[in-house]
């Protein structure tokens, strides 16, 4: 990719802050709208705009598809372990407010936040998953 | 009066009279088109009709998002949009597997129509 | 306690385990886990009917620690626990069997994802049953619906993506009519556990709201269900699926739906409702008539096997409906046992066409004559599996018709009971058919030397076969827990 000098360097300007933001959303989900899904999305439109930029070989070297297909089932995993983890602190399944002894409050924090990081693993790496496999296909 | 009443039911239920509106077109263009990938995006117009039908009855007029602080009183109900949050998921979902077999089909078939696809060959 | 957590168990474990597949891949190992999990789910799923059975109250969970009405329950009660343990028992039956034809179906790189789709649909059919909230039965639903599409696509044959593609829409039309249903109960009740929302519309029957919310959700299950006319999806999706998915498809996928639409008509409409001021009990009887005249006569001029079992299941689940739809306690009951013996003798009969598909290569009648001397054990399950279907007495076919017929007579229609003799003569002219090319026709000459099907396969199946046989004498399993079952069904009315 040779040409196109503005749309590389608005680009390279760009994904920074698209990660940022999915940021943002993914953890400001404690406080009003956001959340995993909708950060996850916004993680993958990120890499998704360094692929039409860069190229679909670039993009998989950064993050390569095999990579991407562990990943998609150790978000589920991440989220069901957590599940897990109240079963074995006597809770029933997912019953965040078992991860804290002290707080139930602090252990729903908690549970979220963890769940909410399986949430946007899983989302990310498919939505990105789902993108190379069409875009890699019929060359 | 009764012009008014009558334009009262239209107005009211406006965003009834789109979800009903996307259910028929949806529908409509999945049975009209024999393209595959038309009738996915027929698919996915119906779906969307869902999103609105579930959504548009938990907007409150005035109302904030449900976060507990002293200052609000008036809050939306949260629930009918993390049920459509889901919906999207296994909505964004279908239709990616919808296009994944489109493209075998393409593949195997060397078409998308559906005439050509069904049509060809024995089924029995 | 650990039984308390059993409701979440049979759920999360077969969800994580697909997880685990996922990451692992490798054929042996995923087969085990499998294998492990599926079986793990049986026990649990048995014993939770037998503890609702022992105490004679459900089995009721907080997912997340959170009460009902506004936490998801997971609820096990007779019907769903009779429910569980049969999609469960298939699950595991299914694996043991499946273990060469899927080897010789499936491609190598992907039968470690087979069983992590495998597993995923098991945990969505499971969640179904489970489940006692509306739009989380709608996740479960999609749940399955989406890794079932996937199984079908991984069939050899390229008209495997078309059934695939086909069932993909269908099924979609049918999952979004349902929500739409589940979301104009929610707006005017304002509740998605299923019991709480029986309470409150009540007094709302006979609103707009409900009766479109009723149409949308009957309507929108009936697809799922395979219910004349809307079965189209059904034959192809049978017939060009891997064997061991057929089987599996063929005895749960279906049964699963059929159990929401009880639930729906029966404990969210209730009873009364139901039958006296709708004409949806009739719409479904003429239907399930339909069905099985229908899917009968269609069955006969197949010439693919495994199509002509699928429509033969279009005119079994129209029994089953039929049952529904008589809405009488002999009535309720045929149609529940026969849930569990349509599912024990297709799944046989899938099973033993999976064994002549992976022998022969094909599943068309044409190819099979003189099957019977060199697969003795398989035709002559084949056979047995026939006879049930006809419902001969001594097999379970027999049991299920019998309280059919006793509750269309108690209804006074004895027609139905004259037309349900008239289709057994169908099933005797298209099994006929298979069965006279298979026995008493030559083998062409030249034709390559066969065996019996793996070891593996046969013995599955033929447990199946005598189960056919075993539970068509002793039925104190089958209508004894179904008789119990439409006990809470029915008192869910008064």
């Amino acid at each position: 990719m040779r040409g196109h000098l503005i749309l590389r360097v608005v680009s390279k300007l760009l994904i920074p802050f698209l990660l940022l933001f999915a940021l943002y959303v993914q953890f400001h989900g404690d406080y009003g709208p956001g959340g995993g899904f909708q950060a996850g999305v916004i993680v993958a439109a990120a890499f998704v705009l360094y692929a039409l930029i860069f190229g679909l070989r670039a993009t998989q070297k950064v993050i390569p598809p095999a990579l991407l297909e562990v990943a998609v089932p150790l978000g589920v995993l991440i989220y069901a372990g957590v599940g897990v983890v109240t079963w074995g602190l006597g809770g029933n399944f997912l019953d965040y407010g078992m991860l804290d002894s002290h707080d139930p409050s602090h252990g729903q924090h908690l549970g979220i936040l963890l769940v909410e990081a399986g949430v946007l693993l899983t989302v990310s790496s498919t939505m990105l998953l789902i993108f190379y496999t069409f875009a890699g296909r019929g060359r | 009066m009764e012009g008014l009443n009558e334009l009262a039911f239209v107005l009211g239920g406006v965003n009834h009279w789109i979800t009903v509106f996307l259910i028929m077109a949806g529908l409509y263009i999945i049975v009209s088109r024999s393209n595959m990938i038309k009738k996915l995006v027929g698919l996915s117009i119906f779906q969307t009709s869902v999103y609105l039908l579930y959504v548009s009855p938990g907007k409150i007029i005035g109302g904030t998002a449900p976060i507990i602080s002293t200052d609000f009183a008036v809050y939306s109900n949260p629930l009918p949009h993390v049920l459509i949050l889901t919906a999207i998921v296994v909505g964004v979902a279908t239709l990616a597997l919808g296009l994944a077999l489109v493209v075998r089909i393409n593949e195997a078939y060397g078409s998308i129509e559906e005439d050509e696809v069904y049509g060809d060959g024995d089924w029995n | 306690m650990l039984i308390d957590q059993f409701p979440a168990i049979v759920v999360a474990v077969p969800l994580v385990a697909a997880a685990l597949c996922a990451i692992v891949r490798n054929e042996t190992a995923c087969w085990l886990i499998s294998l492990v999990v599926a079986f793990l789910c049986f026990v649990g799923s048995a014993t939770m009917l037998g503890q609702v059975q022992e105490y004679g109250v459900p089995l009721s969970y907080k997912m997340g620690g959170w009460a009902p009405p506004a936490g998801i329950e997971l609820r096990v009660d007779l019907l769903s626990g009779y429910l569980l343990v049969l999609v469960s028992l298939i699950a595991t039956a299914v694996l043991i069997y499946g273990r060469h034809s899927v080897r010789a179906e499936i491609k190598e790189s992907v039968r470690g994802w087979y069983y992590a789709m495998y597993l995923l649909c098991m945990c969505g059919l499971l969640g179904i049953v489970i489940t006692g909230d509306a739009f989380n039965a709608f996740v479960f639903m999609e749940i399955s619906s989406l890794s079932m599409y996937t199984l079908i696509a991984l069939g050899k044959d390229r008209r495997a993506l078309a059934a695939s593609y086909q069932y993909l829409i269908m099924g979609t039309i049918g999952a979004t009519m349902y929500v739409i249903g589940v979301g104009l109960l929610f707006t005017i009740t304002g509740t998605l556990n299923l019991i709480d929302m029986a309470e409150r519309l009540a007094p709302l029957l006979d609103t707009p709201a409900a009766i479109a919310g009723m149409a949308f959700v009957v309507v929108g299950l009936s697809l799922k269900i395979a219910l004349f006319p809307l079965h189209l999806w059904l034959p192809n999706a049978y017939a060009f699926a891997p064997s061991a998915v057929t089987a599996f498809l063929a005895a749960t996928a279906t049964k699963v739906s059929i159990y929401l639409l009880m639930r729906y008509l029966y404990t969210v409409f209730g009873f009364s409702f139901a039958i006296e001021q709708t004409p949806i009990l009739e719409v479904v009887m003429v239907l399930s008539l339909a069905a099985i005249f229908a899917g009968s006569f269609s069955a006969i001029f197949q010439e693919n096997i495994k199509r002509m079992l699928a429509y033969s299941s279009v005119a079994q689940i129209g029994y089953i409906t039929l049952g529904i739809a008589l809405a009488n306690a002999p009535g309720l009951t045929g149609s529940l046992v026969h849930i569990f013996n349509h599912a024990v003798m297709k799944g046989a009969l899938f099973m033993l066409v999976g064994g002549i598909a992976l022998q022969i290569g094909t599943v068309r009648l044409s190819d099979m004559a003189g099957v019977g001397k060199v697969m003795p054990l398989t035709m002559f399950g084949f056979v047995l599996g026939s006879f049930s279907m006809l419902g001969v007495p001594g097999t379970v076919g027999f049991v299920s018709k019998w309280y059919l017929a006793i509750g269309a007579l108690e209804n006074g229609w004895w027609w139905v009971v004259a037309l349900l003799m008239l289709s057994s003569l169908l099933v005797l002219v298209y099994m006929g058919r298979v069965i006279e090319v298979a026995f008493f026709r030559e083998r062409p000459e030249g034709a390559p030397p066969l065996k019996e099907a793996p070891k593996s396969m046969i013995m599955t199946a033929w447990v199946f076969i005598l189960a056919c046989i075993y539970l068509g004498f002793d039925t104190s399993f089958t209508v004894g827990v179904a008789q119990q079952a439409v006990d809470v069904l029915m008192g869910g009315a008064q």
